[in-house]
């Protein structure tokens, strides 16, 4: 019988070794993809026992997220709160053990929790936690100004819209406002997140707080998307800025006239007669880019527009499916798809040149085409994180400002340039005139659909000669409301907060 | 070497190895102690200290009675207590007491078994029959009204005057005991093929079977089946009896699988826990993903293993309940011990549990090959198969290697019945063990 037992025996360990393997398996191999499942309750709430990382804003000091140490079951639990009350809400986001997590919280969780893998780091932590010391996160300094960023909470009010600021030489993003907003603390309340969903219900659908508009919102840039357009008229070598136009106060379209915008001051469109390209610009003759767009060709247009950063995602540290790309889109079973049209009869070019037809860009988009002109070209790649620190103060790690190549010539940089100091000048945007600083501009006055009611742009950079600010503000809805006479006074005002600030 | 010397160094042996366990259950309880020093007294040290005078009790018993019996068995026992008492206190102290008081009950029972078998277990042999009768009568207890209970689905619970108590773990004992004792006689003659020698032996273990469907606990028919097949397989050395009962099994299966809808439940769970699309939810009548619904217990089970990695969060500090207080896993001190072990543990500390229930199933097979005659062969080999085949039906479960089906995990698990059993399993091979290593008896 000796025999039978033997393979019983090697049977039975035989069993005992496959669960040893199958162990190994699930705290191993497994173990990562396991930990990053949304419906893993465990890791869920070990988040909350690591003293998760503060958010501070760039002055280093102004927490904008930090924590609360609950003492339950005889373990302590840190959870979040906001001083700032909801200051940049939309990228910040919040982190709750009900609500999961948004905004940076989301993106920046492994720096935060202290989770990103540096084998010091990663030593500390099992010592820590085997010691039943408290684990201690990351804290992250934002390129976000306190100050400029609750100013342009304040212009906004509570009006739809969105303002965002970047140095447009390092792509540091300095204000990030999104209206409606709401306060991160309400989400942590109970029935708090039904009361967050019902803000803002004027600005369209339910959620409408938690939108980050200027990464995900996209509006008709109207006439700020002159800036694109006549960037590929000079730098494809088509025209100068001294290039010669008649306005006769519309342009033909498919056999048709397209009226120019309507003046105020008279019935009927306004006519400028014999212009130049610049002029044209200063005044936003939709006419003279009309005649452009349909002598450089859409695709042209929409070449030089993706070399500004339409059609892909702008880089950011907020979540990805908090951000979209810019460009033309179309409907495809009733849902927006991002289209680029293969042939030139498939766009209306000389729609296109004044930014209606179908295109549609977010407020980081049209700040990111401002500031590759006034970056002499170059397009920056936008940041929010300045530095990590590690909770002893050592630097984990500090973001080297980067570009995303050159978009445009130096000359055509220069040339723009000096055709956003004239619309500030004597154009459309004398609003953000500010003394002793040249500031250079683009207004931008959408139609919505609905008469005299429009999405009002203003994007700018100043000062002119060495750019160090660049602002994109956004007003939707506004009844007879102008970019030059709505947005562009919000912009002076980051103007000169960022610059004196 | 004398049988005194060899008496005087197997007992001394097993002393100086529960003196081990001693310590290392003091470790825990310190360990546990620390991490939640709000939540737990320092008196809970005591539990360490009256643990070890407990064993020390067990040990003077098998001294007097079994001298020359396996030195390993009962410090391993006493080993995993201690990690399930360890954890079950962690886990939630009131339970710990009551498990406490069971394993004291657990250990008379050991001494009382150790005293009245010293002389000759083999009179068991004498009373086969009673005992086949007696393992279905043990497990068609809680289809009784009255008395019966169901549990987390399953009906395998009696209810006596406030105490809970699940037959069917002393009926697994008796089948073993019975199965044993029926193949030992009839080996020769099962094994030439003799069609009605196989009466008694598929009436008692088909009658078993049969209850075991009826109450819904799958986990105990796999068990069942498999020690049924392995004292078959070590009586008659037959693998083609083997092969005709797992082809039977199969076929039984999969018309278990077609006409329960809760067995059918537990193979998708295993199959497929996480689904990307919403499917029906029986528990909630709703349309909700797989993982949220009735898979929710293995695959929160697993997080809990895996966020163990490699040396686990300590004890103490482990996550078993969300930030609110409620409890993550449901079951976890009974059927799911394991995965809250792990995580606290690691892989080291899992490993390591699982080498500890290799030496003792090592240690029974050698009693098993150590025996002289062939009751007590099948009877230990039953016995430590049974242990092997449990463990494994309960950790494979919730590390998705064959599908859950909620059973303990021998001595570590929270659970009166399984504790007392196991102890009769420790009994009965230190018995076995102590027969064979006697000189006088040879």
């Amino acid at each position: 019988m000796n025999r039978q037992l033997i393979r019983l025996a090697l049977v039975a360990v035989g069993l005992l070794i496959a669960l040893v393997v199958a162990t190994t398996y699930w705290q191993s191999w497994a173990a990562g993809g396991l930990a990053a499942r949304q419906d893993n309750a465990v890791e869920l709430v070990s988040q909350f026992q690591v003293s998760r990382g503060l958010i501070i804003a760039s002055n280093g000091k102004t927490v904008l997220a930090a924590n609360r140490a609950v003492k339950r079951n005889g373990q302590t639990f840190f959870f979040r709160r906001y001083p700032q009350g909801g200051l940049a809400a939309q990228t910040i986001g919040y982190s709750t053990s009900a609500y999961s997590q948004t905004g940076l919280e989301q993106s920046l969780n492994a720096f935060l929790t202290g989770a990103n893998t540096n084998l010091s780091n990663a030593i500390e932590r099992t010592l820590n936690r085997l010691g039943g010391a408290t684990v201690y996160g990351n804290n992250v300094v934002l390129t976000i100004n306190a100050k400029a960023q609750a100013l342009a909470q304040q212009l906004l009010g509570n009006r739809c819209g969105a303002i965002v600021a970047m140095n447009p030489r390092t792509g540091a993003v300095e204000v990030m406002a999104s209206s409606p907003t709401y306060n991160q603390n309400l989400i942590l309340q109970p029935n708090g997140y039904g009361k967050v969903l019902k803000i803002g219900g004027a600005c369209g659908g339910g959620g409408s707080a938690l939108l980050n508009r200027t990464t995900d919102g996209l509006f008709t840039p109207g006439s700020t998307f002159k800036m694109v357009t006549a960037a590929a008229a000079l730098d494809s070598g088509a025209f100068t800025p001294t290039s010669q136009f008649n306005d006769p106060g519309y342009c033909v379209e498919y056999g048709k006239h397209v009226s120019n915008a309507g003046n105020p001051d008279q019935n009927g469109p306004e006519t400028y007669g014999n212009v130049t390209l610049a002029q044209g610009f200063q005044h936003s003759i939709n006419s003279v880019f009309c005649n452009v767009g349909k002598q450089i060709g859409g695709l042209t247009i929409l070449k030089y527009a993706r070399k500004f950063g339409f059609y892909s995602t702008p880089p950011l540290d907020t979540p990805a499916n908090q951000r979209v790309p810019s460009g033309l889109y179309h409907d495809v079973k009733g849902r927006p798809v991002l289209w680029y049209p293969k042939s030139e009869n498939e766009i209306d070019a000389g729609r296109l040149a004044f930014g209606q037809f179908n295109m549609v860009a977010t407020p980081l988009q049209m700040l990111l085409v401002a500031s590759t002109i006034a970056n002499g070209g170059v397009l920056p790649r936008p940041y929010l994180v300045d530095r990590v620190v590690g909770h002893n103060g050592s630097i984990v790690s500090r973001t080297k400002p980067s570009n995303l190549g050159r978009a445009i010539k130096p000359q055509t940089a220069a040339d723009l340039t000096q055709m956003m100091i004239s619309v500030v000048q004597a154009g459309t945007g004398t609003a953000a005139q500010i003394p002793g600083i040249q500031v250079a501009g683009k207004t931008g006055t959408a139609e919505t659909g609905i008469n005299r009611v429009y999405t009002a742009w203003f994007v700018c950079f100043a000062p002119a000669d060495n750019p160090k600010v660049a602002v994109a503000v956004v007003l939707e809805k506004q009844p007879n409301g102008f970019g030059g006479s709505v947005s562009a006074p919000l912009a002076k005002q980051i103007i000169q907060a960022l610059l004196h600030g | 070497m004398g049988a005194d010397a060899l008496s005087l160094s197997y007992r001394n042996r097993e002393l100086a190895y529960l003196v081990v366990v001693g310590v290392i259950t003091a470790v825990g309880f310190a360990s546990v102690y620390i991490s939640r020093k709000s939540h737990v007294s320092a008196a809970s040290l005591t539990y360490a200290l009256f643990f070890f005078a407990l064993y020390l009790v067990a040990h003077v018993v098998a001294r007097y009675t079994v001298p020359n019996a396996d030195p390993y068995l009962l410090p391993i026992a006493g080993l995993l207590t201690a990690v399930g008492l360890t954890e079950i206190y962690r886990l939630g102290p009131s339970n710990a007491l009551k498990q406490g008081l069971w394993v004291v009950i657990g250990v008379a029972v050991f001494a009382a078994a150790l005293l009245a078998f010293r002389r000759d277990y083999r009179v068991l042999e004498n009373y086969k029959y009673l005992f086949g009768l007696g393992a279905i009568a043990l497990l068609f207890m809680p289809l009784l009204p009255g008395i019966g209970q169901t549990v987390n689905g399953a009906r395998l619970w009696i209810h006596l005057g406030g105490l809970q108590f699940q037959p069917g773990e002393l009926g697994k004992i008796a089948l073993i005991v019975f199965l044993a004792a029926y193949l030992r006689e009839k080996r020769e003659v099962l094994a030439g093929g003799r069609i009605k020698d196989w009466g008694p032996l598929l009436v008692i273990w088909g009658g078993a079977m049969l209850v075991l469907f009826a109450t819904d606990d799958l986990g105990s028919a796999l068990l069942y089946y498999g020690i049924f097949l392995a004292i078959l397989y070590a009586a008659t050395a037959r693998i083609a009896f083997v092969a005709a009962f797992i082809g039977l099994f199969v076929v039984g299966s999969v018309a278990v699988y077609q006409g329960t809808p809760h067995v059918r439940e537990r193979v998708v769970n295993w199959i497929d826990p996480w689904t990307t699309h919403k499917v029906f939810c029986p528990l909630t009548g709703t349309m909700t993903l797989r993982q949220d619904c009735t898979s929710y217990q293995e695959v929160q089970s697993l997080y809990s293993i895996a966020h163990g990695g490699f040396g686990g969060t300590g004890l103490g500090a482990g996550v078993f309940t969300s930030t609110q207080g409620k409890p993550l896993i449901p079951y976890l001190s009974t059927d799911f011990i394991y995965s809250a072990l792990a995580q606290e543990l690691g892989l080291i500390g899992a490993a390591a549990l699982l080498l500890i229930y290799m030496v003792f199933v090592l240690r029974g097979f050698r009693v098993a090959l150590g025996a002289d005659d062939g009751f007590s062969k099948l009877l230990a080999a039953g016995l430590t198969f049974g242990f092997a085949l449990q463990t494994f039906v309960i950790v494979g479960g919730i590390l998705r290697v064959i599908p859950l089906t909620g059973i303990t995990l021998p001595f570590v698990s929270y659970g009166g019945s399984s504790v007392v059993a196991n102890f009769l399993v420790v009994a009965g091979l230190m018995l076995v063990s102590n027969r064979a290593n006697t000189v006088g008896n040879r």
